[in-house]
């Protein structure tokens, strides 16, 4: 008997979900370093595909592609972070007040629409407003639905921050700003930093939505290997899958560590 | 759909001192702006599109008509001029959709049950740990897996080669472009969504509950079945939420996995938009119709939350 938390085969499950989950990614990373031009034999090991990435015939077209992706992400998150701060201080500082309800749903609707319905209705919106597609309407977009990834950590962490902090500045005759900039802000940081690689890793993310409202000739990372993709799974993309995959992680691990941190510095 | 923000926060008292309150208009005036005008107004402009004419260039015509929702519905023979009868085309894509996305939850739900009781009955440190390593692959491009996933079961991929090695199969096995590879993309892209809330309900689990069944003899699946399920049922409804729903509308599994066999909603809505053979009002109504039935889900959820909180 080992007591009632145990259950015979969840252990295996476990595992075999973690595998399920990994083994795809692992097997692509492996066959990145693929000298051979088949992608089905093992030819031994080779950076050759990442050298192909990088100064082979697709090369600026990925190029270009890679700094749409990096600007809009970097842009994009950062309006996103922006617009959530402001928001979570009224939301959690602000009391109660009218349409703080609407307000909230208003912040997660993006996350309750599908995909593919906020697609088209982008589309559909800046067609009629004859904003011609590119580089800003992919911009405009991918700040509306980062802005929920964005204020998920920020309006957590931003709870967990008694107010007397804030007080005590007030009461050493500091003004609303300098209580915001110099006690609260270094306080919601941890929040705030996890909150832009959030929602920098979901704008650099996104397929549907930016192969929408992208219009002809503009590429983001996402929408090129797809491109790619469709004409068979070259070994140069599984190098940028790599490289895409390893960028994620990093930023993933960050987030997650700057949260830890945020959690030791809150207790 | 990765999960709600924390709820407002109800309490207001002593908070106005710091001056916020003053301030909610010009800080939510950004949040209004970019979501209200970017999302709102467009989802309320294409409900406007579903009714229009389609332009045979891709684009609509001002001209109000129910052409987009008939089309979907009803088959009027080629020229228009038969008695209409009921057009299975569109509405099959839907429940095969439908289908398709509940067998996916089905799959998720029965790996990642067991995941999330395994990970929160772990002591707190390796807790962190599988946590993390479940929650990495979400964050990693959809795309990207998916690939990933197509690489790996494709006839002379990776798994039938291994197979084949093996001596499990003779021929590789037809995995792409079926069903099941649809299936499991769903599956594979959505599992940690199924994982993450059952895991918050088993965490909150009070194990005395399962140490009073056994006292009483009760065997180890008995207690599951009787008073586990019953108690981690909301998380169990959540995780399937966030698997069912962004499944409905996937786009990259069916397109990439599947074939013409497989075509699925968010395929069906993509094509209305590319190029010239594009139907805009027919693309939007249907968009319309996938997000009616995301609604119903998403209603019968918040109805059966309000009732479970009422008890």
């Amino acid at each position: 008997m080992k007591g009632v938390r145990h259950y015979p085969g969840f252990l295996a499950m476990a595992v075999a979900c973690l595998a399920i989950l990994y083994v795809p990614l692992i097997v692509v990373m492996v066959y990145s370093f693929n000298d051979s031009t088949s992608i089905t034999t093992w030819g031994g090991f080779s950076w050759r595909w990442y050298a192909d990435v990088f100064t082979g015939p697709e090369a600026p077209r990925f190029k270009a592609a890679a700094w749409n992706s990096i600007t809009i992400a970097v842009l994009a998150a950062s309006a996103a972070t922006t617009i959530a701060v402001a928001a979570s201080l009224v939301m959690i500082r602000g009391g109660r007040f009218r349409g703080k309800s609407a307000t909230f749903a208003l912040i997660n609707l993006p996350l309750m629409v599908p995909e593919i319905v906020t697609a088209v209705a982008t589309l559909i919106f800046f067609s009629a407003i004859g904003l011609v597609t590119g580089y800003v309407t992919i911009l405009i977009a991918h700040i509306v639905f980062c802005i929920p990834f964005a204020y998920l950590p920020i309006a957590a962490r931003l709870q967990g921050i008694e107010d007397s902090f804030e007080q005590a500045a007030r009461d050493l005759y500091a003004t609303q700003w300098q209580a915001f900039r110099l006690v609260l802000l270094p306080l919601m940081l941890p929040g705030v930093v996890s909150g832009f690689l959030l929602a920098f890793i979901i704008s650099l993310d996104d397929f549907i939505i930016t192969n929408f409202v992208k219009g002809a000739g503009m590429e983001t990372l996402p929408t090129a290997i797809f491109g790619s993709v469709k004409q068979g799974i070259k070994p140069n993309i599984m190098a940028i899958s790599t490289m895409m995959l390893a960028v994620s992680i990093l930023f993933v691990t960050l987030s997650y560590f700057v949260n830890r941190i945020g959690q030791r510095t809150r207790s | 759909m990765a999960g709600m923000a924390p709820e407002p926060g109800v309490d207001g008292g002593g908070k106005a001192g710091l001056g916020y309150r003053r301030l909610i208009g010009p800080l939510l005036v950004p949040t209004w702006v970019m979501i209200g005008i970017f999302l709102v107004l467009p989802v309320l402009l294409m409900a406007v599109y579903s009714f229009l004419t389609k332009e045979f260039r891709g684009g609509v015509v001002w001209d109000f008509t129910l052409a987009a929702y008939d089309q979907f519905f009803l088959n009027r023979g080629l020229f228009g001029d038969e008695p209409p009868v009921i057009e299975w085309t569109y509405i099959t894509i839907f429940w095969r959709s439908i289908w398709q996305a509940a067998v996916a939850t089905l799959i998720c739900l029965a790996v990642g049950f067991p995941t999330a009781w395994f990970i929160a009955t772990r002591p707190p440190k390796s807790r962190a740990i599988w946590l993390f390593l479940i929650t990495v692959p979400y964050w990693v491009n959809l795309l990207i897996r998916t690939v990933s996933l197509k690489f790996l079961i494709r006839d002379n991929g990776p798994l039938n080669e291994s197979l084949m090695a093996i001596g499990l199969i003779s021929d590789p096995l037809p995995l792409v472009n079926t069903n099941l590879a649809v299936q499991l993309g769903l599956f594979y892209s959505y599992l940690p969504f199924m994982v993450l809330p059952i895991y918050a309900a088993v965490e909150r689990y009070n194990f005395a509950l399962s140490e009073a069944a056994a006292d009483l003899y009760a065997s180890r699946w008995v207690t599951l079945r009787e008073i586990v399920l019953p108690v981690v049922k909301p998380g169990i409804i959540a995780g399937c939420i966030l698997v069912f729903v962004p499944s409905l509308g996937a786009f990259l599994a069916p397109d990439l996995l599947g074939g013409a066999k497989t075509f699925m909603i968010g395929s069906l809505i993509d094509e209305q938009f590319r190029g010239s053979q594009g139907n805009w009002p027919f693309g939007a109504a249907a968009a319309m119709i996938l997000m009616t039935l995301v609604l119903i889900v998403l209603m019968i959820y918040a109805r059966a939350q309000t009732k479970a909180e009422a008890r």
